[in-house]
């Protein structure tokens, strides 16, 4: 008898890294601690649900100042980042711009937020500055490669001698331009989280009645914070039009106070004394050429903090990656045309919005309520959140593909028309999602789960801000690292489709 | 064969000496011996695949700063409105901010100017929308205003009419001809190629087989350059 003739396809290679990812997820399940701690769940998830039923509009002090702080925030936030992103977009091409973009990038807004804090207080700068850095080098990126993808063909007819402005506003810009509106568009939803989120660390926006409401167990409270949140997200589109960006901005800057202390002094105290490893604070940097001066120190810094935070780090976000898949494999049918009808959609899309306008770090906050704390509630944060993005990018692209009138229904449709069209799509959005999620792993350590925010957290807490430089370097290396190699993943599979909204 | 000696009324403007070009290991143009002179009007003839988009661009790249280029793909910026995309035949003739400015709010001089070699390509009716709300044919005619506006001696066109139906082509090729001292232009359409054009190049397979004045052609010379069926 001769040996069965083996298939030799495309799905089959996209089968096999789907099945080492979940075998990885599977090992790392075994290191990671997913205990369900809190043993009366259902009083605790009885109480949050009675509030989301009650919410109550006019028990929060200053709800009015604090939406308007978000979108202020967010907004000068982003505008500023748009600004210095395209600079740098157009100097992309230099390595170490992207290598600069790529690390100021890959720092989460609370830890920018976290070091600023040090320098100039709760003020508004703190606020600014830890949204226009980290978006800075997103929109950088994103702006390259929309600008690299768009019809160049224009750019090469323009006639000999046409200067290089003429060329850029006339044959480069206005191809792109649509794309370019679309990001910046999605940019500012991002922005009005990553305000919300800055709550978190006292900046006055929803974040912070959010957190202090939930805190308290005033429910009530917290689901009219919520809601007020979701309005805010879901009509982006209708009140951001181009001609009233100059009128919000001004405004913002109206209504924001820009009065934060910071003085030549504390700057140079921070600077020249708090960031320097405690080692060498004294001795100098002489002190490095004797080894047994900072070794322990460091020695002590890796092994007790930055080596077990790297570990939860990764193993987190690779289950939430794995799980993330999943969740949208089998959410993205809910809003495509080939599997709902009409009504059936719009239910869809009202979930998807929903789990996608909840920041992963307020998401994670309300599940450990009812967990307690693990890394169980994380994981299901970051998969909800996560996965409804994707999911509805993806619902979105199968919209597109042409089946014959007589394809067949149902689950047979799904599994040989739609899955096998829409993978290599579904892949590349995760894998450019795979950086995303592990920034935000890292970030909710601050919620007590021990991944690297939550080391870097606590040294902020004791005034160790060596430590925490340290640390937040580390955390923006190691997400340099997973990045490239989520892309050689793609790159080996050929996945270069043209997913720039799935990428932050 | 041997190619005829340049019969044109001028100086050599464009020239080509035994060019051979090979792109990822394909053979383009094999030996391709040809002068063009300043006051010629050639076309290009041969079947798709023979190498005459290949040609024209090497000829382009003589005279880069003397030419108007029509490429088949248009090259148009689709959000753009048709006066804009004819402005751009002059971007090199303005100020940078001279050139801002009409992109923000036009002139009413280039209006004036657009809106006219607009009226003459049949697309006045366009002139403020973006083209990619236009025909096939309606966006052929923007890129030869496009052209057109440059004012350049030279004209270089890959198929410039193919959208287009006859009567149209035979009347944007007669103002090619008139705006242009020098025109090179592929055609897939042979009539056309005999009625406007003092001089023929048949291309086959990336060679020069035919290379003669349009009067003194047989039709057996000018079925020699399509592979027989």
């Amino acid at each position: 008898m001769t040996a069965p003739a083996r298939f030799d396809t495309t799905a089959g290679r996209y089968r096999r890294l789907s099945l080492g990812l979940a075998l990885t997820a599977l090992l790392a399940l075994t290191l990671a601690d997913i205990d369900w701690v809190n043993s009366s769940p259902w009083f605790e998830l009885g109480r949050i649900g009675w509030g989301m039923l009650t919410p109550d509009f006019f028990g929060v002090e200053s709800l009015a100042s604090a939406v308007a702080n978000t979108l202020a925030f967010a907004l000068l936030g982003v505008a500023v980042a748009n600004v210095t992103g395209f600079i740098f977009a157009l100097l992309f091409r230099w390595r170490l711009v992207q290598l600069f973009c790529a690390l100021i990038r890959a720092v989460h807004e609370l830890f920018w937020a976290l070091l600023f804090l040090q320098l100039f207080g709760l003020g508004t700068l703190t606020g600014l500055l830890a949204i226009a850095i980290p978006y800075t080098g997103i929109f950088a990126r994103v702006y390259a490669e929309i600008l690299e993808e768009a019809d160049q063909r224009p750019a090469e007819l323009v006639p000999v001698g046409s200067g290089w402005l003429s060329t850029f506003a006339y044959a480069r810009i206005p191809p792109a331009f649509a794309h370019l509106k679309n990001y910046a568009l999605y940019r500012l939803e991002c922005g009005i989280r990553s305000s919300a989120v800055l709550g978190f660390i006292g900046l006055p926006t929803l974040g912070f009645h959010l957190e202090t409401s939930f805190s308290q167990g005033l429910y009530s409270q917290a689901a009219a914070l919520l809601y007020l949140f979701f309005a805010l997200i879901a009509s982006i589109r209708l009140w951001v039009r181009p001609w009233l960006i100059p009128l919000y901005l001004a405004m913002a800057l109206y209504w924001l106070p820009f009065d934060g202390y910071w003085s030549v002094a504390t700057l140079q105290q921070f600077l020249g004394y708090d960031i320097v490893p405690a080692p060498l604070r004294d001795a100098g940097v002489q002190a490095l050429a004797e080894p047994r001066l900072w070794w322990p120190w460091l020695q002590n810094l890796l092994l007790q903090q930055a080596l077990p935070g790297i570990v939860n780090t990764l193993v987190l976000s690779i289950i939430a990656m794995v799980a993330c898949g999943i969740l949208t494999l089998l959410l993205f049918p809910l809003v495509s045309t080939l599997f709902m009808p009409r009504q059936g959609r719009s239910t869809g899309h009202l979930l998807l919005v929903v789990l996608r306008s909840i920041p992963e770090l307020i998401l994670a906050f309300i599940i450990l309520l009812v967990t307690g704390p693990s890394m169980l509630p994380a994981i299901i944060a970051l998969a909800l959140h996560n996965g409804a993005i994707i999911a509805h990018l993806i619902g979105r692209y199968s919209d597109a593909l042409l089946l014959r009138d007589d394809a067949s229904r149902g689950i047979n449709r799904y599994l040989f028309e739609v899955l096998p069209r829409i993978y290599p799509q579904f892949l590349a959005f995760l894998l450019y999602r795979w950086e995303v999620i592990m920034r935000e792993t890292a970030i909710l350590g601050i919620l007590g789960i021990h991944t690297l925010g939550f080391f870097i957290d606590s040294a902020f807490e004791e005034l160790r801000f060596d430590r925490a430089l340290l640390l937040i370097l580390m955390t923006a290396l190691v997400n340099m690292a997973l990045d490239q190699l989520a892309r050689a993943l793609r790159r080996r599979l050929q996945l270069d489709a043209n997913p720039q909204q799935a990428r932050y | 064969m041997s190619p005829p000696v340049a019969n044109g009324t001028g100086q050599p403007l464009l020239q080509l000496s035994q060019h051979s070009l090979a792109y990822q290991g394909q053979t383009v143009l094999t030996d391709v011996t040809l002068t063009i002179a300043t006051g010629e009007k050639v076309a290009l003839i041969g079947e798709s695949g023979a190498g005459k988009s290949t040609l024209l661009k090497l000829l382009r790249s003589q005279q880069p700063q003397q030419s108007a280029y029509c490429p088949q793909h248009l090259g148009l910026v689709q959000p753009l409105s048709v006066f804009h995309n004819i402005y751009m035949g002059r971007l090199n003739r303005y100020s940078c901010w001279h050139n801002l400015r009409n992109l923000i709010y036009p002139t009413a001089e280039r209006m004036a100017e657009i809106g006219a070699l607009a009226a003459e390509l049949g697309i006045a009716g366009h002139l403020r929308h973006s083209v990619d709300r236009l025909s096939g044919g309606q966006q052929q005619r923007t890129a030869l205003g496009r052209a057109l506006y440059q004012q350049s001696p030279l004209f270089i066109g890959d198929e410039p009419v193919s959208s287009v139906d006859e009567y149209q082509a035979d009347a944007l090729l007669a103002l090619i001809n008139q705006r242009h001292s020098t025109v090179v232009v592929a055609l897939h359409d042979q009539q056309l190629a005999l009625k406007h054009y003092q001089r023929v190049i048949g291309l086959r397979a990336g060679r020069v087989v035919l290379d003669a004045p349009t009067d003194r052609l047989s039709s057996t010379e000018l079925a020699a350059v399509y592979p027989q069926s």
